[in-house]
């Protein structure tokens, strides 16, 4: 195919070609082209379908607001939906394809949609699709969806990398035009920390798309020269391809810079696009105007474009839509576009709306071939390919709206402009502040780069402006041609016509966020860029309101869509979240244990041996082992905090429900935590090392949350105890070393005596093992058994698991898993995780001694609350099945024998359900009501999600030695 | 130290500290160094200031490291700091300190609740500006700050123009050593 | 959002956990009489006030210290940033 549109000019480099195929046709472009502007210079203005009447559409604009042009790009898993053709860079092997057209982009059969238009005005989804309404979900609404939309994903994993990051700056400037480009020259010149980012390839805005000169330059140059003098600041970061998306709180701006959207795949390592957090002290707005449309009867068809972007391929890009142009127009900016058109050799007609001119109608199936003017009550028809509209342009108010701020509507312009202080420290400059001459851009970019400066205590250098045009913006609101029977387009990328806003007023959707609900004005991928204020005009004109009266539309980040790996970064699939590994992790690994993710932390689970083939055989076989012989299991994970003071124990009295200043040195306790509500929080044994001197273990859940809880508690409740706390969970590696044979094994690593009378149950000591390593030991238990647990520093973890395996072999000691681990405590009936669960509390848990009301502790005043000890509530119970063949599933829902299986007559719930190879049979822990007085009763467990019912035995919830012989021995 | 017959495994798992150069950055473990906490208790900061100038360590103030040989330390909390010294030497970090401090602070022995990968060569703040908040560019030698590194709470330390020591938690040295080594590659 | 905070200055709000009305602050005695009460509406009353609010933060990834941030909810600016620990103690808290 051959650039049948090409000509002279522009800023595209024509010494080289780039090759790129739009659906299936191979086409040539140049570097510094953009996908819709190769596509114009081939003569292709068809580039897409809309989205509800699959109009033929082409782009209207040149830029990041455009709402038809529309493709997908690359393939395969890299295939990206709704990529606007304006904005894409041309690369050697571009390929792109159309969207929501099917056979083809030529010939769509779901343009039977147009000739339907009369049943699809607005509502009439909402309107049509009502009866019956178990419909929508399965049948109105998946047809209504395959029929409508924009392209669709690729449904294959993302393979780029994407990157997150920080900056800081004195100064952001976002957008590269005149304005923020004099900004940054101020600024940058002073020495001033600056970042200057613009969503183009190319900096220089609108410089590059226009004829005049600055400072005896070219536009084009100047910006150039600009730029060049930029890059050499070293406190200057110029920012090309980065779009700010959003301005957050305090100075704080999210952007999006696409480092490699313009390579065909990115640099091997390296990400494809990095979300920056900007940290700003002060920032400019300089982001330029949008132009907006004039609507009359198919002011839709490819060709017709909005006069700046028209006048922008044409200087910028060296292309001409059509060798005959029309321009339609209501302000002396669109007849720039004629002149420089005119300049260019091609055949221009204006049709000024000023002089009472105006277009009524267009024509032409794939592309515009003819327009039809009315001036002074004569109509005529001439042939032209393309149409330049200018409605006028409005300041890129966007970012300034983000914190809710609502911008000024200013006459002169007919436009909105950013209201003052919408977010505190950015100001508007150039045309994003109205100011629309590039005199008037350069002027107020400088001025609002002096006016930072000053904020941040630097001194400007002084004023040096170059010469540039200064011309007025002389506009007469001219929003819609009346009177056609046809549809004139006012949001082309919703497919909201004049009608629809008629329809919308008709029926009493006159505020603006029912318009938009209404009618979909101003949704999905370009937000309404173009359409927004001309929506809001033509409902102000049937209302009789002004334009400001009726309201404005507040836009919310991101300016232009954002992927969802740019928003997720590197936290996805296997670095979703960072994990921690215990001291064992190695040697478990090693053993080709099975792990699970306990939070961030990999435990294992169980660790199979040669021949196990059933998770289950494992763990029988871990917890039959230990309660034979001796198990071990790495129980690092808990937390654990140092806490030290003289006022440590009566610290310890506030946050525990039971008393702990009374605790003798070198002994443990087990605690009990309690919210203020008086619910239970979390568990844990606490030792105490010294007189001033506790360690304290919670949950491995809850040991960031107790930390948090005890700093508050330290800080906020009680200033002026002397207490000092630090983490020191990952600075030991503990073990659970338990069974009947526990000591035994430990006695042959440690270096001194630990004999029952020398250590006793609930007892530490700090010890020396292995020939003198500093050591702790804790004889406690988790399991019921005879248990110790013993820590050594971090770096030895691995080498005492070893040992302890090595010197547990005359034992046949086992390594145990998080499974066998569970097993253990519901034998024993220690609560964990399901019976914590933030709703119980301490007498549901058969705890309730234990909160002391001789001292006000957090959470005791609350717990005595009657609904909070009723008789008749909640306690926890062992359950076992009646026939010891049937399983027990946990979550089953506790009923008498008879009653039917609704609310009324549910009794409670098993929480924690494991099989135990000890008594053979499935076992599980439950809250039931009055549970402590049901022992021996039989009732049923019912699981009707499940379907299953099993007949069970309420016991004690200790089915293991419940008189703690073993673990005491 | 005592002579016992366990072997220590460095915080990444091996049995020497771990090492790469990405570009014009290498990466290191650093295992040398014993750390401990200390915490002035209440009403005691100046009998703690005053042992600590009397024994060379120095307590440097929010925000702030500062190396005094054979001591080092990095602000923590208020009246609070994380003391570094050489392992060879001071293994048993709380045994150590305890003489200098007596009962006016609370002391934690540290030195194995961290990793310690230093961030050595040209170009660390386009490094860093990948990996957290801290504005590596104009941060001070000396600057010392807590703060989040996907999804980590790491101590950023800058100990000159070329070396920054990440300190964080010793479960998790796999991932931050992956974090750094990928935005290293992602970077240069 | 940015919290200045009192020791270090500047600080990304990332850094931070929320908790709310720094009330919180003003536990009452447990062993007092009413305590019951009391702690009712301790727990369960707050104000939600549409301007300034005086709320609790935590520099978890951080100092570790408590914040008592004064923020006007309509706006997110942050008039005023204390110690947790010192606002305590001007309220008369102690152990």
């Amino acid at each position: 195919m051959t650039q049948s549109n090409r000509i002279p000019g522009g800023q595209i480099d024509r010494a080289r070609s780039l090759s790129f195929t739009f659906d299936g046709v191979t086409y040539q472009g140049h570097p510094g082209d953009t996908l819709a502007s190769a596509l114009l210079a081939n003569g292709q203005r068809l580039m897409g379908r809309s989205f509800k009447y699959h109009r033929p559409r082409g782009p209207i604009s040149a830029g990041s607001e455009e709402p038809n042009a529309l493709v997908e790009l690359r393939g395969g898993a890299r295939r990206e939906p709704n990529t606007r053709a304006t904005v894409v860079e041309l690369f050697d092997g571009l390929s792109a394809e159309s969207q929501n057209r099917w056979p083809s982009l030529k010939f769509d059969a779901m343009a039977v949609n147009d000739r339907l238009s009369n049943f699809f005005a607005a509502g009439f989804y909402y309107k049509t699709f009502m009866w019956p309404k178990a419909f929508w979900e399965k049948l109105y609404e998946p047809i209504i969806r395959r029929a409508a939309g924009l392209g669709s994903l690729s449904r294959e994993e993302d393979p780029d990398q994407y990157d997150k990051g920080f900056l800081h700056c004195d100064l952001l400037i976002i957008g590269a035009g005149p304005a923020g480009l004099m900004a940054a020259l101020t600024a940058g010149r002073a020495g001033a920390r600056v970042i200057l980012a613009d969503e183009d390839f190319r900096m220089g805005g609108r410089l590059n798309a226009e004829t005049h000169e600055v400072g005896g330059l070219a536009g084009a140059d100047w910006a150039a020269q600009a730029v060049a003098e930029l890059r050499s600041m070293a406190n200057v970061r110029l920012m090309p391809r980065t779009t700010i998306i959003g301005a957050m709180d305090h100075g704080i701006y999210a952007a999006v810079e696409r480092v490699s959207d313009h390579l065909p795949v990115p640099l091997p390592g390296k990400p494809r696009q990095i979300l920056w957090r900007i940290y700003s002290r002060r920032a400019i707005l300089a982001g330029g105007a949008t132009e907006r449309p004039i609507a009359f009867e198919n002011n839709d068809r490819p060709g017709i474009l909005l006069a700046g972007s028209l006048r922008a391929y044409a200087n910028r890009w060296g292309v001409a839509v059509g060798r005959r142009v029309a321009v339609f127009t209501n302000n002396d900016d669109g007849l720039r576009t004629a002149s420089d058109l005119k300049a260019k050799g091609l055949e221009v007609r204006v049709i000024d709306a000023r002089k009472g001119e105006e277009v009524v109608d267009t024509a032409g199936r794939l592309g515009l071939s003819s327009v039809t003017i009315r001036s002074g009550g004569r109509t005529e028809t001439f042939a032209c390919e393309a149409l330049a509209v200018s409605g006028g342009w409005n300041p890129n108010v966007n970012i300034a709206s983000h914190h809710r701020g609502r911008p000024v509507w200013n006459d002169a312009i007919a436009a909105f402009v950013p209201g003052q202080g919408d977010i505190p420290g950015l100001e508007a400059a150039g045309a994003a502040a109205g100011r629309f001459s590039t005199r008037a851009a350069l002027e107020t970019g400088a001025a609002a780069a002096e006016g930072a400066l000053a904020d941040l205590g630097r001194s400007a250098p002084a004023r040096d402006l170059p010469t540039a045009e200064d011309g007025p913006y002389a506009i007469t609101p001219k929003w819609y041609v009346g009177g056609g029977k046809g549809r004139a387009w006012i949001d082309q990328q919703n497919d909201v016509t004049l009608k629809d806003v008629k329809l919308a007023h008709q029926e009493n959707y006159t505020s603006v966020e029912h318009l938009k609900r209404y009618t979909t004005l101003g949704m999905a991928t370009d937000q309404g860029k173009t359409g927004n204020v001309l929506g809001l005009a033509v409902m102000a004109s049937l209302t009789g309101k002004s334009i400001p009266q009726t309201g404005t539309t507040v836009y919310r980040p991101p300016y232009t869509p954002v992927a969802m790996g740019t928003l997720a970064g590197r936290s996805r699939g296997q670095e979703f979240k960072p994990k921690r590994l215990t001291p064992s992790h190695k040697w478990a690994s090693e053993q080709g244990a099975v792990f699970v993710e306990v939070g961030q932390w990999l435990r294992a689970q169980w660790l199979p041996r040669a021949g196990e083939t059933q998770w289950r055989e494992s763990v029988d076989r871990e917890v039959l082992a230990t309660r034979k012989s001796v198990g071990i299991c790495d129980v690092t994970t808990l937390g654990k905090i140092d806490i030290q003071g003289t006022d440590a124990g009566a610290f310890l009295d506030k946050v525990y429900a039971n008393t702990f200043s009374t605790l003798a040195v070198g002994k443990c306790r087990y605690g009990l935590m309690l919210r203020e509500d008086g619910i239970v929080y979390d568990d844990g044994t606490t030792a105490r090392l010294g007189q001033n001197e506790y360690v304290m273990t919670t949950t491995t859940a809850n040991a960031v949350l107790v930390f948090r809880n005890l700093e508050y508690a330290r800080q906020c409740l009680y200033p002026d105890m002397d207490v000092q706390l630090i983490s020191t969970t990952e600075a030991w590696a503990q073990f659970s070393v338990a069974g009947p044979n526990a000591r035994k094994l430990l006695q042959k690593l440690v270096d001194q005596d630990i004999s029952d009378a020398e250590l006793p149950y609930m007892g530490c000591r700090e010890i020396t093992v292995c020939g003198g390593l500093r050591a702790r030991i804790f004889r406690i238990s988790f399991s019921g058994e005879l248990a110790y647990e013993i820590a050594v520093p971090t770096r030895y973890g691995d080498a005492l698991i070893r040992e302890l395996v090595e010197q547990g072999r005359e034992f046949d000691a086992v390594v145990y898993g998080t499974e066998a681990l569970g097993v253990m405590r519901v034998e024993k009936g220690h609560v964990a995780g399901n019976e914590l669960n933030g709703q119980s509390t301490a007498l549901n848990m058969g705890l309730g001694k234990m909160v002391s009301k001789k001292k006000d502790s957090i959470g005791m005043v609350l717990s005595q609350r009657e609904g909070m000890n009723d008789p008749n509530g909640y306690r926890l119970v062992g359950v076992k099945p009646v026939d010891p063949a049937q399983k027990l599933t946990a979550g089953s829902h506790f009923l008498e024998k008879g009653a039917a299986p609704v609310i009324a007559n549910d009794l409670g719930w098993l929480t924690s359900v494991v099989y135990s190879p000890h008594l053979g049979c499935s076992i599980a822990l439950g809250y039931l009501k009055k549970g402590d007085e049901r022992r021996g009763q039989r009732l049923r467990a019912a699981n009707l999600l499940a379907g299953a019912e099993v007949e069970v035995e309420i016991v004690s919830p200790h089915f293991f030695d419940p008189e703690g012989e073993r673990l005491r021995g | 130290m005592a002579e016992h017959r366990l072997k220590p495994l460095c915080p990444l798992g091996g049995t020497s500290p771990a090492r790469a150069s990405i570009g014009p950055v290498t990466l290191t473990e650093v295992v040398d160094v014993a750390l401990a906490s200390v915490s002035a208790r209440l009403g005691r900061t100046a009998e703690v200031a005053a042992s600590a100038a009397a024994a060379g360590i120095p307590l440097p103030g929010p925000g702030r490291f500062e190396a005094r040989a054979p001591f080092a330390a990095f602000w923590l909390s208020p009246e609070s700091w994380m003391v570094e010294a050489p392992f060879a030497t001071h293994e048993d970090s709380r045994a150590a300190l305890l003489p200098v401090f007596g009962d006016a602070a609370s002391i934690t022995e540290q030195t194995d609740a961290w990793v310690r990968i230093d961030v050595t060569g040209e170009g660390l703040p386009a490094l860093f500006e990948r990996l957290c908040n801290v504005d590596l560019a104009t941060a001070p030698e000396g600057a010392a700050t807590r703060t989040i590194l996907e999804h980590m709470g790491v101590y950023v330390v800058k100990r000159g123009a070329a070396q920054v020591s990440v300190i964080g938690a010793r479960s998790s040295a796999a991932a931050l050593w992956h974090a750094l080594e990928t935005a290293a590659h992602s970077v240069f | 959002m940015i919290i200045n905070h009192p020791i270090l200055g500047p600080r990304d709000s990332q850094e931070f956990v929320y908790l709310g009305d720094a009330a919180l602050i003003d536990r009452p005695d447990g062993l007092a009489e009413g305590a019951l009460d009391t702690f009712h509406d301790y727990l369960y009353l707050r104000d939600n006030p549409a301007g300034l609010h005086r709320e609790l933060w935590y520099h978890e990834q951080g100092d570790r210290s408590w914040l008592v941030v004064t923020r006007n909810t309509l706006t997110h600016e942050i008039t005023q940033v204390e110690l947790a620990r010192d606002v305590a103690r001007a309220r008369g808290r102690s152990k």
